[in-house]
């Protein structure tokens, strides 16, 4: 079972891997973006972290909710919302239950993807996080460890696609041959929570 | 590459104390990153909120002051503020006459105000949106985000900003702000591609010897990349791509703005070929602005706007307006 202390080791080892990867997806930001989300996720991250540990909350579901709104707060763009919605509709489906199973997690999670794919208007394919976030939330039903390899190669396989959501859609078919930003942090996420969960 | 800052972190922080300092008729919260017109909350009147990524200065900060914004929130370079702002700066400048959002067209500026609308009528206050994608570079828009919002903001932020200093009510500053998106249309074009502070270095390639056709404000590419062009061949064809989507039957106010980097010299020149153009295609010019008012930071390039307008909507343009980066008549 997982409890609080759980999920702030997420959030902590989430912050220390987007730190990390800041230039990697400011690099991939700039060729079909407008070169601002490894900044934009750090600047949220390194927020949460501060956050969680001046008050750390009590339950799985208060650690994701608090994050959430602490995303919103304080990253703008369009990752701000998304990521926090995410967050957030994750933390509200935990509930106040003290520890969660991994399966809770994984429900909790996908709640969480539907309200991304409603507030963006977005669906797998469109070449977004949602194509990191969907399949990595299918393989948390086998592992921690399949979960972050199916999100990474969901985010490598937005290379071919052709953006529909977002900057990158302005470029019609020069969008294709990059990996999508968005897609890669979500990856990124997805590894965090396999590496705490060892 | 070289630039006139301390470190990349703290440019809005240090732009906005700057701003507080040239500027005592507003009030700068660089903390809160709010900017509001020190006579706010005016009383009888609709407040004006807008705001968006910085990196367009004049844009939205330098538009507020009497006769068009009540105030602004500037959110990282290229980066929408986050609802927080928004919601402070309607406490801020409500007089409990309503609350108009003038929204551009990017997934985080629509989804930011949304969020930053529902949290502030929780509060009490009347919030209306109205949303801004003027930007005809942006074809078959059911493939994209749509259009984006780039140089009708100036518009709608100046004919909706006089409609609420004459007093009208929030539902007809609201309706005229949506008359002037639908009444305008802009294009775009990059002759080099912008540095962001946090990345240091241009956000996209273009060769020494090509332009960007339909180029957005954040550095990010445009539709297609050609061989450069001359000042009266960029004029020729982005007057032309906003005339296949706009038949102007009234007079139009003409913006020919620059983007950052192009002097005025070669702005100028580029509004004699516009001027050209629409006297071929027969379209009449009521007012026409010249000048860096929607910038993209260094950018190198220009863009065009046209607004049809009717005898309201020009009266309300030749309005007093009194603020950092546009003022006449007072």
């Amino acid at each position: 079972m997982l409890d609080a202390a759980f999920f702030v080791r997420w959030m902590t080892a989430a912050a220390a891997v987007i730190d990390r990867e800041a230039d990697r997806l400011t690099e991939l930001d700039s060729p079909i973006g407008d070169a601002d989300h490894g900044r934009n996720m750090q600047r949220g991250f390194t927020a949460v972290v501060k956050m969680v540990e001046a008050e750390p909350p009590a339950t799985p579901g208060a650690v994701l909710t608090a994050a959430g709104r602490q995303l919103i707060s304080s990253v703008g763009g369009a990752s701000g919302p998304l990521y926090g919605t995410m967050l957030r509709r994750a933390g509200k489906a935990l509930g106040e239950a003290p520890q969660v199973s991994a399966q809770e997690l994984r429900s909790g999670l996908a709640a969480g993807v539907d309200a991304v794919g409603q507030l963006g208007g977005s669906a797998p394919g469109d070449k977004t996080m949602l194509d990191a976030l969907v399949p990595g939330v299918e393989a948390l039903a086998t592992s921690f460890d399949a979960a972050a390899e199916a999100a990474e190669q969901g985010a490598v396989a937005t290379v071919p696609m052709q953006a529909r959501k977002g900057r990158a859609s302005y470029l019609g078919e020069r969008s294709i041959g990059h990996q999508d930003p968005g897609a890669t942090s979500s990856a990124l996420l997805f590894a965090a929570l396999a590496e705490v969960a060892k | 590459m070289k630039m006139l800052i301390n470190v990349a972190e703290t440019v809005v922080a240090d732009a906005l104390r700057g701003m507080a300092a040239a500027h005592p008729e507003l009030v700068v919260d660089a903390e809160n990153r709010v900017i509001v017109r020190r006579d706010a909350p005016v009383e009888g009147k609709v407040a004006l909120l807008s705001g968006g990524g910085s990196g367009h200065e004049p844009l939205h900060g330098g538009f507020v002051g009497p006769g068009m914004l009540d105030a602004a929130c500037p959110g990282e370079v290229f980066t929408s503020p986050v609802p927080d702002q928004m919601v402070r700066a309607a406490a801020a400048v409500d007089s409990g006459h309503g609350v108009l959002f003038i929204v551009k067209n990017y997934t985080g500026d629509v989804l930011n105000f949304q969020m930053a609308a529902e949290l502030a009528e929780d509060e009490g206050v009347q919030v209306a949106s109205v949303l801004v994608n003027d930007d005809v570079a942006v074809t078959d828009s059911t493939f994209t985000a749509g259009r984006r919002g780039t140089g009708a903001t100036l518009f709608v932020e100046k004919i909706a900003g006089a409609a609420a200093e004459e007093g009208m009510p929030l539902e007809r500053v609201e309706a005229l702000a949506r008359q002037v998106v639908e009444s305008s249309r802009s294009f775009g074009v990059a002759l080099s591609a912008c540095t962001t502070p946090a990345k240091g270095s241009p956000t996209f390639d273009l060769p020494a010897g090509e332009l960007e056709l339909g180029v957005g404000i954040h550095g990010e590419p445009g539709r297609e990349r050609r061989a450069m062009m001359t000042s009266r061949e960029i004029a020729d064809f982005t007057v032309n791509a906003i005339l296949e989507d706009l038949d102007p039957r009234l007079p139009v106010l003409v913006l020919v703005n620059g983007m950052g980097a192009t002097p005025l010299l070669e702005l100028y020149g580029f509004n004699a070929e516009v001027r050209r153009v629409l006297d071929e295609r027969g379209v009449a010019v009521a007012r026409t602005l010249v000048g860096n008012y929607v910038t993209s930071l260094d950018m190198a390039g220009c863009s065009v706007t046209l607004c049809q307008v009717d005898g309201e909507l020009l009266r309300l343009w030749d309005a007093p307006v009194q603020t950092a980066g546009l003022r006449w008549g007072r």
